[in-house]
């Protein structure tokens, strides 16, 4: 023990003078505030992908259209149960292994039994073809190959793992690969020169997780970083006046949102999640706190998820004396301290929340003011996120806020299906069930035509919209800081990748 | 005795102290962790999967996988049986050995506390013995306030204005990193600054007591020249205290520096503890409270090497 932490020390006391030799101009700096110390694709993968170092076999462009990744084409039999993924040949790994139907197989058989998006499908077996992956399913699935580009379904070489099984190294197919790895800190990576695409124009990047804002702020300001994604409100505005950095806001499909237990007394008339709504400043939320005045959330579905935004429905309103109507239809009357009541019940209420993201406490703060001129009484509880689905689970919780991603997979149709379906879900509804919705998705997974998927979304999204099982607040804006010197950069709003692939440098 | 063997029993001691230090560490941070509120299922969940991908489904599947439904006693002799090998195990979040992680993030904290106290000990001994050679001086006085000031300003903000000086104008450093010994500079000062501020009052007593000191005046009267007596004298008699008291400061710097080690982005240990705390990554917690108890007692042990190396009075000839 003794002897590898001198050895430790030592490496890291004389890698710092030689890491900085090589560190030329020519890398490109990424700081993001995810700390990244898993080998494992279940665990690290959204940071393993963004910098493109393991590949998936469906990939997306930025639009979410799906195009070929390490499979060059994809079909599905007759009856829809069964999906055969053709593999692209002459693929190799960044160690020389080859890229076969195994190498994908087990590592999508592992994504398959962990915790991930495949559960989604109901997947009974995963199987190597000639040249091929076979997906086999208990019911139709249309979303499969979506589901196989996301980050937790990336394809290690069978040599990332020990002999336990346990992953212990990052080797991909991607035009990116690992040259040195400091967890929780930092990757970095270089050129694939044996990549299967086109090559890459930057040789060299570097990843580094920096949690706090103010220093990925000053990070972008004094030239250190060349990409910073995720500013706060100040460090954002400040960027902007700065020279040589440039600084975008690209809509999400991420929503902050109010997850409402309807099976709780108080809340199973819409009625209720109506007037909880209807007091919600949703356009003071966004202007104060997370400062994007046009992302007040009118409904769910933000516009970045265009197949499910629907423009035409009316935007949630905000109206105080039509929620206090409301409530009063309901039976409440105000007592002495101006809490509503009914039956000797007070209407107190718990909202559980997590500090991982800043402003989600921020905006409970918030609402617990206009909740409290409608006469309802919040407490808030800031704490480790898990509460919620473990509220949910066990039936305690009341209210709970989050920031929901229906961009995991280019389709949400899975996501929303977990949130919406049958019996509800951890991150979506609660006590609340609808037929109709559960109906609409199950026929919109089991379907890839158009016009039928989209009738059956504006039939969902309209229920959601007069049920409020989730109460939208805000939508969200990825903030990002570019220096100048950096050209062909492309945000992409499902964040599946930086899309170092695609930059270069002004000579 | 000879001074080999008080050697050997110094060693001796300490060794038994850690063996001991070892056990209870483990054990306590075992009994913490158990009686933190909440499931644990759900806690490693979250780390592990972030809250994109953590539902009720993924517990589950933690549980299952780690048998955190079994008896805490039986969780708690797996870990000791471990132990007995040299085995820290996996951590429950990551997956990857435990010792791995520590023996990278132990290695870049030393390195920082090394730069934060050869940094507070270059400011704070010329500074305090100057002042300590004129006490109520106006050097004293005024290092007083700026002892003041730089102890009321917390290190969070202390830095972020360093690298707005520094980083940001003057482009002397990077803002953040550790590729290179440029990026030691600003949290090392940061760090020491906060350090010497109260470092630098310690020698300053020291140096007022020991100038005061009967054993001066001999030393004078003897016809050693004062600057000599300072040397000889004044600076090891004064160096005492502030061994000791750097220690103190080593072991404070090892352990808790969590936020200086977020502002700069650097992957210490403190913040590693603070994230498998949150994640309740029981076998990282113990692995790191017990790598941070050891580090204590060979602390202690350097301490008092040094102590006796000074100090000629303990040894026998």
């Amino acid at each position: 023990m003794l002897k590898r932490l001198c050895a430790a020390t030592l490496a890291a006391a004389l890698t710092l003078p030689t890491a900085a030799n090589s560190d030329d101009a020519k890398t490109v700096t990424v700081v993001a505030p995810w700390e990244v110390a898993s080998y494992d694709p279940a665990v690290s993968g959204f940071a393993i992908q963004k910098l493109q170092i393991m590949e998936n076999l469906v990939d997306a462009d930025e639009t979410g259209a799906l195009r070929p990744g390490l499979a060059t084409s994809w079909e599905a039999s007759v009856d829809g149960l069964t999906w055969t993924f053709v593999l692209r040949g002459g693929v190799v790994f960044h160690d020389g292994t080859p890229f076969d139907a195994a190498a994908a197989t087990n590592a999508l058989t592992r994504a398959w039994k962990q915790p991930g998006v495949l559960s989604k499908a109901h997947v009974t077996g995963i199987s190597a073809g000639d040249g091929s992956v076979v997906f086999t399913l208990e019911q139709p699935f249309a979303a499969l190959p979506a589901l196989l580009a996301h980050a937790t379904t990336i394809v290690p070489s069978p040599t990332s793992f020990d002999a336990e099984g346990k992953p212990n190294a990052l080797i991909g197919t991607g035009p990116f690969k690992v040259s040195a790895f400091t967890p929780p800190q930092s990757i970095d990576v270089a050129r694939n020169d044996a990549y299967w695409g086109k090559a890459p124009a930057i040789e060299k990047a570097s990843y580094l997780a920096a949690g706090r804002a103010e220093t990925r702020a000053l990070m972008a300001e004094s030239g250190d970083a060349d990409i910073v994604f995720t500013l706060d409100p100040s460090g954002y505005a400040r960027l902007g006046s700065v020279d040589k950095v440039k600084t975008v806001a690209v809509p999400i499909p991420r929503v902050v949102t109010l997850k409402v237990n309807a099976g709780h007394p108080f809340f199973t008339d819409p009625r209720a999640r109506q007037a909880l709504s209807m007091s919600i400043n949703r356009a003071g939320i966004a202007t104060a706190i997370t400062r994007f005045p046009e992302a007040a959330a009118a409904q769910l579905f933000p516009p970045a998820l265009n197949k499910w935004h629907d423009p035409d429905l009316p935007a949630l309103s905000f109206d105080i004396e039509g929620a206090k109507a409301l409530l009063a239809d309901l039976g409440w009357t105000a007592g002495d301290d101006g809490i509503l009541v009914k039956d000797d019940k007070r209407f107190s209420i718990l909202l559980r929340t997590f500090p991982d993201r800043p402003e989600l406490p921020l905006i409970a703060a918030a609402l617990q003011d206009m909740w409290k001129e409608v006469g309802i009484e919040l407490e808030v509880s800031v704490a480790n996120y898990s509460e919620i689905p473990a509220g949910h689970r066990d039936g305690t919780l009341h209210v709970a806020l989050y920031a929901r991603n229906y961009g995991l997979t280019p389709d949400p149709v899975g996501t929303v299906l977990q949130d919406f379906g049958k019996g509800g879900g951890d991150w979506g509804a609660m006590g609340w069930e609808n037929a109709g919705v559960a109906k609409a998705l199950s026929d919109i997974a089991a379907t890839s035509d158009d016009a039928a998927r989209a009738a059956n979304i504006a039939k969902v999204t309209g229920i959601l919209h007069a049920e409020l099982p989730l109460i939208p607040v805000v939508w969200y804006q990825h903030t990002v800081a570019i220096s100048s010197g950096l050209k062909g950069v492309v945000i992409d709003p499902l964040q599946r990748s930086y899309g170092l692939s695609g930059m270069s440098w002004d000579e | 005795m000879k001074p080999s063997n008080a050697f050997l029993a110094a060693l001796v001691q300490r060794g038994l102290q850690a063996v001991i230090v070892a056990v209870i560490v483990g054990v306590v941070s075992f009994a913490m962790m158990q009686a933190l509120p909440g499931d644990a299922a759900y806690r490693i969940a979250a780390g592990r999967y972030g809250y994109d991908m953590m539902d009720a489904a993924a517990a589950d599947a933690v549980r299952a996988e780690l048998g955190l439904d079994r008896p805490w006693f039986s969780q708690l002799a797996d870990w000791l049986g471990a132990l007995v090998q040299f085995d820290l195990g996996r951590s429950l979040v990551y997956g990857t050995p435990v010792i791995d992680e520590i023996a990278t993030q132990l290695g870049f904290s030393l390195l920082l506390a090394a730069g934060a106290v050869v940094t507070s000990l270059l400011i704070a001994i010329p500074v305090g013995i100057a002042a300590g050679l004129r006490p109520g001086g106006w050097l004293d006085r005024l290092t007083l306030a700026m002892s003041i000031f730089l102890r009321a300003i917390p290190a969070f903000a202390l830095g972020v204005v360093l690298v707005l000086v520094f980083a940001v104008q003057l482009k002397m450093f990077p803002v953040a990193g550790f590729r290179g010994p440029e990026h030691l500079v600003l949290p090392s000062l940061t760090l020491g600054l906060g350090l010497a501020a109260v470092s630098n009052r310690v020698v300053r007593d020291a140096v007022v007591q020991s100038m005061a000191s009967e054993w001066r005046l001999f030393a004078r009267t003897k016809g050693l020249s004062a600057r000599l007596t300072v040397i000889r004298h004044v600076v090891r008699n004064a160096a005492l205290p502030v061994v000791t008291y750097v220690g103190v400061q080593m072991a404070y710097l090892i352990e808790g520096v969590v936020i200086v080690e977020t502002v700069f982005a650097w992957p210490g240990i403190g913040h590693a503890l603070v994230h498998a705390i949150f994640g309740r990554d029981i076998a990282m917690v113990q692995g790191t409270a017990l790598t941070l108890g050891l580090i204590y007692v060979a602390l202690n042990l350097l301490i008092d090497l040094a102590c006796r190396g000074i100090d000629p009075r303990g040894r026998s000839t």
